[in-house]
Formats: structure tokens, sequence, C-alpha cells
């Protein structure tokens, strides 16, 4: 073993790419989450980001623009859920389940004939001064575009559920859309917002898979991270700033087995790549057995149904 | 009376009508199970091209159908139970996981036959197993990969740590070392056959160590989008099918795919449909190679040396003229005993059991 062949400026680059879609995909799902409504499409949401991403900017060669259709897409196919589950009532569970099955479906149809070929990847930026800065330079200020979009996107999230009347207004709806609707909100057009917003996060998250990481369309390809996503929202305990945490945690420990695997070490790799789950599962425990901490606790409403007549 | 025989007749016409073409074979139907998508541009891609070969072999004398992303477990025993149930007569299940399914569904359809792939169980009569001698095709690879790298490191994308990705280690280790004596191996184990982002982050690994021939054991084609970022400073091959678009780049320069170990099925499938037809079928255990073209080493693009290209062609010439095994000895195992004297060759059974890395490669093999 030869610890030192692990380059730690690379490592963090590495991390910061390969964190960025579920970082995405969580950050979206977790304003969902905060309005009170279970969303779990995330998947479906993805891979659809992921395949109009990549259809967008085989057509026209403009990646960016890629990414704005998959976001657009992810939005549409989460309303499709919204309708569902707000307007006619259905089970959320059982129909963001529907929205995986159906997003993986759709994308490998409209896929198929993009397979094998190769899209513009987005540039990395040049960002004078900081760019140029020893270590750090290379290390966080040398990536493309969207890694440091998705960063914005939390910090807003964050600010947007602290600081601004909107914010409290979906976090009340989320907690106690009865009350809500009593002070004269409209729970359901909050609700549909922040699910477009959550399908659009995913598509994005989904698009990066695709065009950056990734830089090809594969059917299947999200292999399960939205069901991280889902995981990391919970690790997270609702909180926009442990979102970042958990994605990069998430992100750091897979990218940081194959470098300690690739540096000769072979004991310890699987419990290694386990043990965000195991994390999250403790944390699981710990949320649902500490009931006074209400800081920890989910969105008081989170999966119910709201009917306004009730 | 008039009744009875009335009942009679419709019982012989329905007879006639729904039961006669089931014996009466017209047509063999011939299905396939898959482990992945048959867009994932490897594996499962690759056993599809088989069976689209046996449909245009035998053109209306057969039917092939075929099911995708089949999970390994329970569902693959439904799946085949329900191929075997709508009229299939050959079942081809194409995943090393679908062998106990494989053999629980054939012992209730005695009259189906059922193709294995990569297994080694055949329980009762009508199953056959069939596997292709992948080891010859990372022999060349191997060879090119210890004659391409300027860092002396190459790498390895390990799927799981089972027999037939051992043998693969230890064959382009071997070969890459015989090439050249300085070459040091760094293996990853992604622990899935299909994960696109898993395996791009597992080839980035690698290169960030300063890796930069890279050969992967599983199914996509993102190790090769991942090294196609180094821009010409590192190589990768094709895995299980051509991978032709990393051949070139956009700009006509050389691409990150110098070569590929392609499965050609064909074959196999096509003999094996056609003795079912003619009558010749028989239980089988096959492990055919290059020599019966199922294992082919895909276009060596222009980045790789014309002496490079030439010693690489003379090796596939002669393991397929059965001259030469690329497990010919003297090799000895990682802890330094010795497996295989000089000029010995490794007979079958250790290598489909194979759970030892060969001398000179570094680090344990996990459980």
């Amino acid at each position: 073993m030869d610890l030192s062949n692990i380059n730690p400026i690379l490592l963090v680059a590495s991390i910061m790419i390969s964190a960025t879609p579920i970082l995405l995909a969580a950050i979206g799902e977790m304003v969902v989450e905060k309005s009170g409504v279970l969303n779990l499409g995330v998947e479906g949401m993805m891979i659809t980001g992921a395949v109009i991403g990549f259809i967008v900017a085989i057509n026209t060669g403009a990646p960016l623009l890629g990414f704005a259709m998959a976001a657009l897409a992810g939005a549409l196919l989460s309303l499709a859920f919204g309708v569902l589950t707000q307007v006619f009532l259905s089970n959320q569970v059982a129909t963001g389940l529907g929205l995986t099955l159906l997003g993986l479906g759709l994308s490998s149809l409209l896929g198929k004939p993009y397979e094998g070929m190769k899209a513009e990847t987005l540039p990395k930026l040049d960002i004078p001064l900081l760019g140029d800065l020893p270590v750090v330079g290379r290390m966080l200020f040398s990536h493309d575009i969207m890694v440091y979009l998705s960063l914005c996107i939390v910090v807003a999230v964050w600010a947007f559920l602290k600081y601004t009347r909107a914010g409290l207004i979906l976090r009340a709806v989320g907690e106690s859309h009865d009350s809500a609707h009593a002070l004269g909100y409209k729970v359901i057009r909050v609700r549909l917002l922040a699910i477009m917003f959550g399908g659009a996060c995913a598509g994005l998250g989904g698009a990066y898979l695709s065009l950056v990481r990734v830089p090809q369309w594969t059917e299947g390809m999200t292999a399960g991270a939205g069901w991280i996503a889902l995981a990391i929202v919970v690790f997270a305990s609702w909180r926009a700033g442990r979102v970042l945490i958990g994605a990069y945690l998430f992100g750091g420990i897979s990218v940081l087995q194959l470098n300690l695997q690739a540096a000769g070490l072979t004991w310890g790799v699987q419990y290694l790549s386990m043990s965000p789950y195991l994390i999250t599962i403790l944390v699981l425990v710990f949320i649902s057995s500490n009931r006074s901490r209400s800081s920890h606790d989910a969105p008081a409403n989170l999966g119910q149904t709201f009917h306004a007549t009730r | 009376m008039i009744r009875r025989t009335l009942l009679a007749t419709a019982a012989a016409g329905l007879t006639l009508a729904f039961g006669a073409p089931a014996m009466a074979q017209d047509t063999t139907k011939a299905c396939f199970v898959y482990v992945g998508p048959i867009g994932d541009g490897g594996w499962t891609y690759q056993h599809h091209q088989g069976a689209l070969a046996v449909k245009e072999e035998y053109g209306d004398k057969v039917e092939i159908a075929w099911q995708e992303s089949v999970p390994e477990g329970a569902d693959a025993e439904r799946v085949i139970t329900q191929m075997a149930l709508s009229g299939c007569n050959i079942i081809f299940t194409t995943s090393f996981g679908y062998m106990d399914p494989t053999n629980n569904v054939a012992a209730k359809f005695p009259d189906v036959k059922f193709e294995h792939s990569t297994g080694y169980k055949r329980e009762h009569p009508n199953v056959s197993t069939y596997n292709a001698r992948f080891y010859e095709g990372r022999a060349v690879v191997g060879h090119i990969a210890g004659k391409m790298t300027e860092t002396n490191k190459i790498g390895y994308i390990g799927s799981f740590p089972i027999p037939e990705v051992i043998m693969g280690i230890n064959s382009y280790y071997h070969h890459a070392k015989l090439a050249n004596p300085d070459v040091e191996l760094v293996v990853t184990w992604a622990y899935t056959w299909f994960d696109p982002a898993k395996e791009a982050d597992a080839a980035r690994a690698m290169l960030d160590q300063g890796v930069d021939v890279i050969t992967a054991h599983t199914d996509s084609t993102a190790p090769l989008a991942e090294i196609a970022k180094e821009g010409g400073s590192a190589w990768g091959f094709g895995q299980a099918s051509d991978m032709a678009a990393f051949t070139t780049n956009d700009d006509g320069t050389p691409g990150p795919r110098i070569a590929s170990i392609i499965d050609e099925w064909s074959p196999y499938y096509i003999k094996r449909v056609g003795a079912l037809m003619d009558g010749t079928y028989e239980q089988i255990d096959s492990w055919a190679g290059m020599p019966e073209g199922e294992v082919v080493i895909g276009t060596m693009n222009d980045a790789i040396p014309d002496d490079v290209k030439a010693e690489a062609q003379a090796m596939i010439d002669a393991i397929s003229a059965g001259e030469y095994h690329p497990f010919t000895g003297p090799i000895n195992k990682q802890d330094g005993s010795a497996w295989l004297a000089e000029g010995e060759t490794a007979d079958d059974g250790t290598l489909l059991g194979m759970d030892f890395y060969i001398e000179g490669i570094t680090g344990d093999i996990p459980n």
C-alpha cells in the first residue's frame, strides 16, 4: 500500500464532481419534503433529465441548453406527480414509485438512437486569480459552471427557507397544511411549485451525469443515484447545509474507497463503501428515538394527503 | 349418440387447431434472458447480436424472443418459467447469477433446452453450459498495455472477485510483464457489473494516481469516456463489445480505445439452434475461444506503434492456431510457490476455480 500515490488536490477535485449530481437531486428533494410532500420519483426524474439533456446537447451542440431542457423535463415530469397527488389525491409513495418506473422506461425509449454517441461537454471555467492560486486553485476553482451553480442553489435554498416570507410559508405548509390553509395560504399551489423545483433540480443532476461526469448516454445510467439523494435528505435531517455535507460525504466516500484501492489498500474498503448507509440508518434511529428534539424531526405533515374540505 | 360423436369431432378439431402446431414444430423458438439493457454497449449488447445472428441465419425457421434487465435471483426464475410456458424451445440465460434459476426451471420443463452462460451447474440432461476463453483476449491486450504504458502503471477495473475476473487479471498482468518487466498492476473492485458513474470514478481514481493504460471488466463504456478526458496521454480497451465510438476522436486523432476484446456469441448460438433443428442436439459444456472465433480482438487503432501491432497479431495467430496457451509456465503464484513449470500449461479445472494472483501482483483478493 502506498498512500502517497493519492494526490489530495486531485482527490478533492474528483469528489466535487462525483458529488454534484446527488447534491442537486437531494437539495431539490429537500425542498419538496419541506413542503410536506414525499416524492420517491427522484431516480425517474434524474434519468429523464439525463437523457433529455444529452439529446438536446447532441442536437444543438450547446450543453448549457441541454441542462436547461433537462431541468424543464424534470419539472414537467414532476408536475405529473404533483397533479396526481395534490389534485387527484393519489397515494404519494405509490405515485412516486410509479414516476421512477415511468422515467426509467421513457428514458430508455428516448435514448435508444443516442447510445454510443459523444456529446459536447461543459468547459472547465478559467477563473482569473482564484484559479491560479496554488493548491486550492486546482482543487476548488477549476471546475465547470454546474459545480458552482449547485453550491449556489444550496445557499439560495438555505437563505430562502430561513430568511424569506415565502420560505416560511413553504415550511408552514409542510408542518401543518390545515393551519396554513386556515390562514389563507394556497397549500396545493405551494406544494406544486416545490414539487416542480425538486423535479428541475433532479433533472439538472441527471444531466450532469450524462453531460459531464460520464459524458455519454447509457440506459439506466443513474444506477440508484436518485435513491441515494433520498437517503441524503433524511441523513441531513431536512437542512440545506447538512444536505451539502451529506452529498459530499456520500460522493467522497465512494471516490475515496476507489482511490484507496488503487493505492493498494484491500482490507476494509467494503466497510467504507457501506458506511454512508450505516450512518443514514443511525440518523434515522436517532431521530425516531428522540422525539423531544424537534429540530431533527421530519416536516410534521410529510407524505400526508391534503384536502381543503376536511 | 349423435351428440357424443359431435363432441368427439369437436374435441378432435380443437386438438388439430391448438395442439398440432405445438407438436409439428414448423418454427423453433429461441429465447434469451439478459442481465442488462441491450444498450449497454457491452456484454448484453453482444449477446443480443448473437441472437440476431441466429435469426439472420435461419430466417423464417426460427423465432427469437428476449427480455432485458432481468435481475439475478427470484425474478429470473419467474422470467425463465414464463418463457418456457410461452413455447420457447431453447432458452439462453446469459449471466452467471441465473445458474440456479435455470436449473430449477429446467427440472420442470424436460422438453425445453436450457443453455446457461458462464456457469458450471448441469443438474438436468436438458441443461448445457457455455462460456468463452476471455483470458485469451486479456493476454493480447495485456501485451499491448505493457508496451504502451509510459508510467509503467497499468490498471484493471474488476467487477467481483470471481474466478472469471481473477483469470483475466492474471492473464493481463502476465503478458504485460512479459512485454515490459517494469510494469506494475493496479486493481480496483467496483462491486458492480453496470454502474457507469462508479466505473468512471474507478477509472478516474487510477488516472489520478498515474495509471495510463486501463482495462475494464465491467459492462459500460464509461471508463473509456473518462480516459478520453486525458486527451491522448492514457489508453483503454473496449470490453465485451468493440466500443468503436472511442476508436477515433472527433479531430481525427486516435481515440482512447486502442483495441478491444469482443465476445462473439454468434457462432455458438447458430450452432446450437441449428443442432436443435436438425436433431443432433446434445447436452454439452462448451468453453471455446479464439480458435472457434468466439473471442475476437477488435481493430487496433493508430496509437499503437506498428511493431507492437505486429507482435499482438502474432500472438492472436498463435492462440487461434492452438500453438500458444496464455498460461504457459514458468509462472509462480503470488506467494512465490511454483504453479506452472517451464512449458507446462494450465488445466481448465484450475482456471475455472482460480482464486489466487500470480507472482508480481501486489494486494490481496477480497473475500
